[in-house]
This record gives structure tokens, C-alpha cells and sequence, in this order.
């Protein structure tokens, strides 16, 4: 359940290949091991045949992730993915028919218990007790119904590793990895799961999504610092909202509201299934069918509206902590459907891929101010316009302030020299060979493959960002950074080390050192 | 979702027979074989054939007459060819005086380039051709590593030789490592998770082990570039080095061009690490105050078993239905029961040549802190005095069994296990023996395991929280040792 950043499965999108080099593994070879098929429900189902070992892997792609969010139910994505592990009404329960009725009473009494403490005028207390009581005696009778994590019990007792899902701003994925003879069964768990999945334990379930987000974001600087810096540099995209949800949403939704997003987007025209690995496209494909064909069709969720607004002035957060400071800059580029998207790759890698990056030659081998220092052609997301983004984390005895100047004057070098053409080619040859890195394994492909499939309607559309890469020249990256990295486009986020108070205790003035 | 790896079993476990892979099926029983999904009510009516027949290729193992010792494991999916060398004599066995030197070495050895090529150089030789030719430190050895497109193999094979026989350790770049260990010690404090693992390995192996102690200013200071190459003459020569490599070449010319490289390397005095004392931790609760956070994080630690111990396979079935999966104890009780927590487990540790670490870890909100203690405490009674289900035991070995055949799953993966046990010395059917060993255990071996090496009476307890906000003062939980985490200042 990772709820943000799930960068080592976004970033291979960024990678081209010339044919020429690697013959074996072209676009014609993968057109021979993989089929697609869009079934009548709309459900789009690709496989790949991959026998290297008896096994498979599968990727579960939803179009549908935080950015479908709206404010009230922030956070709501997240919460179904991970009721997506709680069974359906055949698995987890000991008497759906009974449990189906003490869940709704279990609504009932959220729905009762919500209002009262919502409400703006002449909330009474005595009565919220009342009705929580009443709420939790509800879920308290639901409960005995319940076979904890048989799903997962399933999975792993038939031998399925890397159980697992995550959700993004731009979607929710789910995946694992079987021996090659359950694929039925596999067919069989993953549909029914979505077919007939059950809100069950949802408000406990609630409490552990809670936690996630104590983990991940409020006890955690650098995740306390995410969260306000996309806030900074969205003011209407839900990009600019944290994918775990608000506090107060967080508090506050329903199962009803889940089952109510899992009916609008869940639908097969929304789904995109990939399997990898050891089986025949002309054996798995009907098995694949004859279970995720039972989910009912749908009409396709409406397109998101909200486009972010151009920027037009310098945004910046600095938060004061007593920890060690972080530096994060940011700049809107078009979207990835812009013809310029492959010049943005390029120069994501010429920035921050390696030891011969300009930022690391810059900022960390030369002037010794960071520790590290990077960025990210695409943050957070790849579906709608999404950030060029900076970050360096300060040496001992820098500030994050000091970050900002060499960052920039990269960035301005950008802008006025032209790259030189070993490092374009450089670049381009890097591309090539990260692609290959990647397709060794069968998750992975699955990941790629779907992330491709679903963003841009052809799997193919990972090779073809190659050719784009390839014709991009050094004009083009003068003309894009000239374009993009202007103040007035820049949003900010400062993590600062904030002084010992007198009072502090001497934990405290170690931290500081 | 997020799920914890198998406690103990490092997942690279592979050898060199030729399996029968232990899998359970399910022949199509008649009510099953329905060409309609509609009729299956109940997912145990799914067939399962058998397995497809599965052999898989095992490296070829060379020793050359000085002691080297190859693997070569040919793998033509894709055009790559990558390796890894392994030198014995790592950050255990980096004296107490100069602690991080083993981060510096390895940093350096391949930022500091060679004799005739500094490291920025080889940085835009290596990245012009998409090639990676990396170092790094571990407890017990270092590594050289490298990876390339096969055409570009015979230009990078000559860095990675260059790199053992002649590194020159710049200045320049052992003071960019030092700079950058410090400023990683300066961040040390920051998150609790970090100051979680290490604290509680120093309360498990005790702060001056050698596999707890942290480097400081004045040990990373202390290096120097003579130590470095001091370290290099003592570590690298052909009896302690292992070298395996897979990908797109045929193994007999590629063994050729290795016994010509290494062939007429000298032997050494094989390197040994000191022999370490272990004692049990100091029993009690522990403190580290961090007041601007809203969750605690709970380590209880004790010391675990080797991984040779005749015990293991039962502790792994052990710790596979206690603190592995989704249906685990504490995973269904402590998260999806009472919505604790969302990053709960543990087990009992095993490592290779030493007592690994026992752990259990929960992190909760500030506000349940003493009632998390107390659930995962329960949770270790029960399992000590309280016995195992035979359909727990099942499940658990099901799950370890089923999912075995994943050990095999690339060529890689098959090398680089077998290059762990011949490491260490493992037999080279140590996989068998695992396989055969899990299926062997029964309800009577996992509740003797149980108590056997779950001590709820002498696990050390660590909190890291914001005391202000816990449900209950953790006196009273006994008495409270608060540890100063507090980072020594640089020596003026």
C-alpha cells in the first residue's frame, strides 16, 4: 500500500531503445510474445509470454487513483485498496447473508453518529457518546462474522510472494507473483475481488490507514515537507493533495463512500490487466475471460475537469524543525501527451542521473554543499501535468536556502549553453540500456507493460518514447529550460533546522549537531 | 499492502541440484470442471495441475589452482553481462578506533579511480557506454560489482581489474566520503524508524559489538588514506575473493578470459574475522524521547540462532505463522483486529555465521503505546504458553512450500545464492536440506521451538516516542532506562 511515490515503477517510462543494438529484444520480438485483448465488458486484459521459470506475475492496473478524489473523501482511493484485501462474500465470511445485515446496520449508525458530530450548531456530546456507542456495538456485531485476512491467507498458502498494491495519485495497482499452475485460481481470487468485494472492518482498517499516514507523513520531516510542498505548488489539481488524505477525511468517510467510489470507477473499461511470465498466451487468455469477463459493464468514469491554472508568481514553504534541513523546487511542464515530454526526460537524466550529473558534479562533488542533490522529470504523477522537480539535501553546516542559487544556476546554464553532444549522446545510450535492465524480470514487465497499456492505450508507447528521446538536440533542451525554469513558474519547499529553545532538552542540542 | 519478508530466510536460497519441486495440486475434481465460472462457489473447487517440469540451470564453479573461486552462470535473455566479486572482511571487522572506514574504503576505492585514470574519468568512460562498475561495503565482505551491455564488456573488464590491482584512493575523494558519512551521522536522529534499528541492535548485540556500533566524528576522522590501502593489500588476493557473473556469453571463453586475469594472482594468508562474544541483552524497558512525532516505534529484541542451528526450519514455519504474512498473529490481531498499528511483526533472526537479531516491532500512535506493548506482549505468551494450531502450522508451511519454486525464478537469483552458501561455507545442498527440513516440522517442533527460544522475560523493550501523549507512563512496565541518543561532537 504505498501511497506515494512509487518511483522505481514510474521512472522506466522514461526510456527509449534503438532497435539496431538490441536485436533480440525489439518491438517486432515483444509483438511475438504479447497479446492484447479488450474483452465485451471493456476490460482490457494483455499477456506475455515470458518461460523462463514456472512462474507468473500480474499487475492489476485501475485508472483510477487520488486525483479522482474530491474534497471530504480525500484519502478515499487509498482506503479501497486496502479494503480490496478484505475478501468478498465468499471469502473472509462465515455467513455473508447474516454479515451483509450487520454491516448495514453498521452504516446506519456511522451515518447517525457523523452527523450529530459534524454538526456546526448544537452538537451535543451527550448524544455523540451515545451514538458512537451504538456505532461500535454495530461493527462489534459485524465483526463476528469475520475470518481475518483469508484473502491473503489464500494467496500466500498457495504460494503467491510479493502481495502487495499501491496507490498514486493517477491510479491503484495490485500485484503478486504465483507459480505458473495457479493461474486459474488466480483468475479466479483477483475477479471475484473485484466483482464482489466486501467493506468489512472498514472503520479498523480506517485506524491502520491512519497509522500509515503517522508513518509516512506526520512523524516523519521529510514527509511532513511533501506534503506541504505539492500543497505550495498545486492550487486547484488534486495533485496538490497528499494521496493518504487529510486528517479529517481520513476521520471522517464511510464505507458507504467506498463502495460508492469502487462503483464509479471500478468499472471494466477502467481496468487494465497484464500477466507475465511462464504460460501460453492461447491457453491463459480464455482462463482470463471466463472470470474477469463476469464483471459487469459500466459507463467509463467522466475525465477529470480541474486543469492547474498557469502560475505566475514564486511560491515557497519553509518549515522550521528540529531536524536536518531538505530543498525541493519545482516547475509545471505540459503533460506527457506534449510533444516536448521526451525533451523533459532528457533533461531530468542530464540533471540528476549519476556521478556525471550536472547536479551531483555541481553541488556535491565540486562545491561540497550536499549530500546528495537530483530530480524527477515527472513528480508526482505521469497522467496530468505534473512537476520538473529539484531536490538537494544539504552538507553538515548548510542550510536549505543555500540550495537554491547552484540549483538555479544550473538550471540557467540550461538555458544559455548548449549541451554538448557526448553528453546528449550519453544520455540517449543510458535510456537504451535502462530499458533493458528492466525487462528481466516478470514484475516488472507486468508494471511497465500495464503503466503503458493503460496510460496510453498501447503497451507499444514504451518503445516509441525512444524515438522521441533520439531526435531530441540540444536546441530543444535550451528552448524547453528557457521556457520552463523562469521564477515566476518555481514553487518551493524549505525544510530549515530550527534552533534550540533554552528549554530544550539535551537530546535536542545533539540533534543539532 | 505492505508485508514483511520471511524473517530470517535470506530470499536467495538456491543450490546446485536438480529439484522436485515441492508443490501441492488440486486434480480438476468433477464438480470443478464446469467450463462456466458462475458455478464455483468456493475458490477450493479451482484446479490446479501440476507444475510444469522445471530444471534449473546451475552455475559452472571453477577453482583456480591459487584458490579463486568462479561461478559462471550463461544467460542469453537479454543482452547484458553483469558481476560481482566478493572480498572477504567487512565493517565487523573495522577496528573500534576507526569506525566508517568500511564506507570510506568502498566509496573511495572506486571514486579515487586508479593509477592512471582518476574516478570522475572513469565516471564519463563507464557512462558513455551505460556501464556500471560500483563498489560497496557489508559486515563481512566488500563488493565490486559491474554491469554492461555484452558488446561493451572487453572496454569495462579492464576497469574492474584496474580497480583491484591498482586503485589509488585520491585524497580528494576519501575527504568527499568522509564528508558525506558525516553528514549522514548529522541526520542520524531525524526519523525515528532509523533510530529504532539502530538502538535496538545495540541493546540485542551490546553497543560495542560489532554488530551494533555506529561510526562517529571522531572514528571517521580518525581514517586515513594509508588505511585504506593498508585494508586493500590485506583483503584483495585470489583465495579471498569469490567472482560470479552471468549473462549473454558463452561460458568456456568467458572462463578462458577470466583464469587469464586472475590466473597468476598470488595467494594470502586467508583473512579471518576476530571471534565475537555474544551475550544476552539486558532485560527492560528502554526510552528514547522524540517530541515531534505522533507514533511510537516498539522494538523487542533478543539474540537469535545461526543459521547451521538443527532448530531453523521449525523457527521458520514458526515465525512464517506468528509474525510473517497476512494471516500471521500478529499481523491479524494486532493490525486487522484492533487497527494498532500498520507496520507489525517479527520473528526469531538467523544468520549465516553468528546469532542473528530476534525482533518483534510495532509503531502506534503516541496514544496507544502502552497498549501496543501489551498486545504484542500477550501475542508472545500466547505463542510460548498457549501452543500452535495444526492448521496454523499447515498453512505456514503450505505458504513456504508453494512459494519455494520462486528461489529459482531467474539465473541470478540461482548464482547468487549459490555464491552465499559457498561463501559461508554451507553445503552445497543447503536448499534441499531447507525444503525437506520445513516439510518435516510438526505442531510438537514449533511449540518446542517456542519456548525454546521466545524469551518474554528477557526481550529488551525500546520505545521511540513523544512520552507526553502515551496512554500510560512505561514505568509501568517496570523500571525505564532513558538512552541518550544525543551525537557526540566532532573532536575539536
Amino acid at each position: 500500500m504505498r501511497s506515494v511515490k512509487f518511483r522505481l515503477l514510474t521512472i522506466p517510462l522514461f526510456i527509449f531503445f534503438l532497435a539496431s543494438i538490441i536485436q533480440a529484444q525489439d518491438v517486432s520480438s515483444f509483438e511475438k510474445r504479447i497479446a492484447v485483448k479488450k474483452l465485451p465488458n471493456g476490460l482490457t486484459v494483455l499477456v506475455m509470454e515470458r518461460p523462463e521459470a514456472p512462474v507468473f506475475s500480474f499487475f492489476t492496473h485501475v485508472n483510477a487513483g487520488a486525483a479522482q478524489e474530491v474534497i471530504g473523501i480525500t484519502g478515499l482511493a487509498h482506503m479501497f485498496e486496502h479494503m480490496a484485501f478484505k475478501g468478498t462474500d465468499k471469502i473472509g465470511t462465515t455467513n455473508y447473508p447474516a454479515e451483509k445485515v450487520a454491516l448495514e446496520k453498521v452504516e446506519k449508525a456511522y451515518a447517525a453518529y457523523l452527523a450529530e458530530n459534524l454538526k456546526e450548531v448544537g452538537r451535543d456530546p451527550q448524544k455523540i457518546a451515545a451514538l458512537e456507542k451504538a456505532w461500535q456495538d454495530a461493527i462489534e456485531a459485524a465483526q463476528q462474522y469475520v475470518i481475518p485476512n483469508q484473502f491473503g491467507e489464500i494467496v500466500e498458502s498457495e504460494g503467491g510472494v510479493g502481495l502487495n498494491a499501491f496507490t498514486d495519485w493517477d491510479e491503484t495497482g495490485y500485484f503478486y507473483s504465483f507459480p505458473e499452475n495457479r493461474l486459474e485460481l488466480w483468475a479466479y481470487l483477483e475477479s471475484e475481488r473485484f466483482l464482489h468485494p466486501v467493506m468489512r472492518e472498514f472503520y479498523k482498517e480506517r485506524d491502520v490507514v491512519y497509522e500509515e499516514r503517522r508513518l509516512r507523513t506526520d512523524s516523519s520531516p521529510q514527509g511532513r515537507l511533501d506534503e506541504q510542498f505539492l500543497g505550495a505548488a498545486y492550487k486547484a489539481h488534486p495533485y496538490g493533495r497528499p494521496v493518504v488524505g487529510f486528517p479529517s477525511d481520513l476521520k471522517a468517510f464511510s464505507a458507504t463512500d467506498a463502495g460508492n467510489f469502487y462503483k464509479k470507477y471500478y468499472v471494466p473499461a477502467n481496468i487494465t490487466v497484464v500477466v507475465v511470465g511462464d504460460l501460453k498466451a492461447s491457453e491463459a487468455m480464455p482462463v482470463i475471460e471466463k472470470y474477469f469477463g463476469r464483471l459487469p459493464k459500466g459507463p467509463a468514469p467522466e475525465p477529470l475537469r480541474t486543469r492547474e491554472p498557469d502560475q505566475n508568481s514564486l511560491r515557497q514553504v519553509i518549515l522550521r524543525e528540529r531536524s536536518q534541513p531538505f530543498y525541493y523546487d519545482g516547475y509545471h511542464p505540459p503533460d506527457l501527451h506534449d510533444p516536448d515530454s521526451a525533451v523533459y526526460d532528457v533533461l531530468g537524466d542530464l540533471l540528476s542521473k549519476g556521478r556525471t550529473s550536472r547536479l551531483y558534479r555541481s553541488m556535491v562533488r565540486d562545491k561540497q554543499m550536499a549530500l546528495s542533490a537530483g530530480g524527477d522529470s515527472s513528480y508526482p504523477g505521469n497522467k496530468y501535468p505534473s512537476l520538473f522537480f529539484c531536490f538537494a539535501i544539504p552538507a553538515q553546516g548548510h542550510t536549505a536556502a543555500e540550495m537554491a542559487a547552484p540549483i538555479h544556476e544550473e538550471l540557467e546554464k540550461l538555458k544559455t549553453q548548449d549541451v554538448s553532444e557526448a553528453e546528449l549522446q550519453s544520455i540517449k545510450t543510458r535510456a537504451k540500456a535502462d530499458l533493458i535492465r528492466g525487462l528481466a524480470d516478470n514484475q516488472g514487465l507486468a508494471l511497465q507493460l500495464g503503466f503503458a497499456q493503460a496510460l496510453y492505450g498501447d503497451w507499444r508507447e514504451l518503445f516509441r518514447q525512444i524515438d522521441r528521446i533520439d531526435k531530441v538536440t540540444a536546441a530543444d533542451i535550451r528552448r524547453v529550460a528557457a521556457k520552463t525554469f523562469v521564477e515566476e513558474n518555481r514553487s518551493v519547499a524549505m525544510l530549515e533546522t530550527k534552533a534550540a529553545d533554552d528549554q530544550s532538552a539535551k537530546q535536542t542540542k545533539g540533534d543539532q549537531q | 499492502m505492505m508485508r514483511r519478508r520471511r524473517f530470517s530466510v535470506p530470499l536467495l536460497i538456491a543450490t546446485c541440484i536438480s529439484l522436485g519441486i515441492a508443490q501441492t495440486s488440486r486434480p480438476q475434481s468433477k464438480a470443478s470442471h464446469t467450463s462456466s465460472a458462475g458455478n464455483i462457489t468456493s475458490w477450493k473447487q479451482v484446479p490446479i495441475p501440476p507444475l510444469h517440469p522445471f530444471n534449473p540451470q546451475q552455475p559452472r564453479r571453477v577453482e583456480l589452482p591459487n584458490g579463486m573461486v568462479i561461478f559462471l552462470q550463461e544467460d542469453h535473455e537479454l543482452p547484458l553481462i553483469n558481476g560481482v566479486i566478493r572480498i572477504r572482511g567487512g565493517g565487523r571487522d573495522i577496528s573500534a578506533a576507526k569506525l566508517g572506514m568500511g564506507f570510506i574504503y568502498s566509496a573511495s576505492w572506486r571514486t579515487g579511480g586508479t593509477r592512471s585514470k582518476t574516478g570522475d574519468e572513469l565516471d564519463d568512460f563507464l557512462e558513455s557506454r551505460a556501464a556500471r562498475v560500483e563498489t560497496s561495503a557489508a559486515s563481512d565482505s566488500m563488493f565490486l560489482s559491474w554491469s554492461s551491455l555484452k558488446n561493451d564488456f572487453d572496454q569495462v573488464w579492464p576497469v574492474v581489474i584496474d580497480l583491484l590491482q591498482n586503485p589509488e584512493f585520491r585524497q580528494d575523494k576519501i575527504d568527499l566520503a568522509k564528508r558525506q558519512i558525516m553528514s549522514a551521522i548529522s541526520r542520524r536522529n531525524d526519523e525515528i524508524g532509523p533510530i529504532a534499528q539502530r538502538e535496538s541492535n545495540k541493546l540485542a548485540y551490546g553497543p560495542n559489538s560489532p554488530y551494533a556500533r555506529t561510526a562517529e566524528y571522531s572514528t571517521v576522522a580518525a581514517v586515513n588514506r594509508q588505511d585504506l590501502l593498508d585494508w586493500h593489500k590485506r583483503t584483495v588476493f585470489a583465495n579471498n575473493m569469490m567472482l560470479g557473473i552471468t549473462g549473454d556469453f558463452d561460458a568456456a571463453a568467458m572462463e578462458r578470459k577470466l583464469r587469464d586475469s586472475f590466473g597468476n594472482w598470488p595467494k594470502g594468508e586467508p583473512f579471518q574475522s576476530v571471534k565475537t562474544e555474544f551475550h544476552d541483552p539486558v532485560p527492560g524497558t528502554y526510552f528514547v524521547e522524540k517530541d515531534d512525532v505522533n507514533q511510537s516505534e516498539i522494538t523487542m529484541v533478543d539474540l537469535g540462532i545461526e543459521r547451521n542451528n538443527p532448530d531453523f526450519y521449525a523457527l521458520e514455519v514458526m515465525n512464517e505463522l506468528f509474525g510473517g504474512g497476512f494471516s500471521s498473529r500478529l499481523f491479524v490481531n494486532i493490525r486487522t483486529k484492533l487497527g494498532l498499528a500498520y507496520s507489525v511483526g517479527g520473528g526469531i533472526g538467523a544468520d549465516f555465521d553468528h546469532p542473528g537479531m530476534t525482533r518483534f516491532s510495532v509503531a502506534t500512535k503516541s496514544s496507544s503505546t502502552a497498549a501496543a506493548i501489551e498486545a504484542v506482549r500477550k501475542q508472545i505468551d500466547d505463542l510460548v504458553q498457549g501452543g500452535v494450531k495444526e492448521s496454523e502450522v499447515k498453512k505456514a508451511k503450505d505458504g513456504i512450500l508453494n512459494s519455494f519454486i520462486f528461489e529459482f525464478d531467474s539465473k541470478e537469483r540461482v548464482l547468487a545464492a549459490r555464491m552465499g552458501y559457498e561463501f559461508y561455507g554451507y553445503p552445497a545442498d543447503t536448499l534441499e536440506r531447507y525444503r525437506a527440513g520445513v516439510e518435516k516440522v510438526t505442531v510438537a517442533d514449533v511449540e518446542r521451538v517456542a519456548k525454546k527460544y521466545v524469551h518474554p522475560e528477557k526481550l529488551a523493550v525500546l520505545v521511540v516516542g513523544n512520552s507526553k501523549d502515551f496512554d500510560k507512563p512505561l514505568s509501568t512496565f517496570g523500571k525505564v532506562t532513558p538512552i541518550d541518543i544525543t551525537i557526540p561532537p566532532p573532536p575539536k
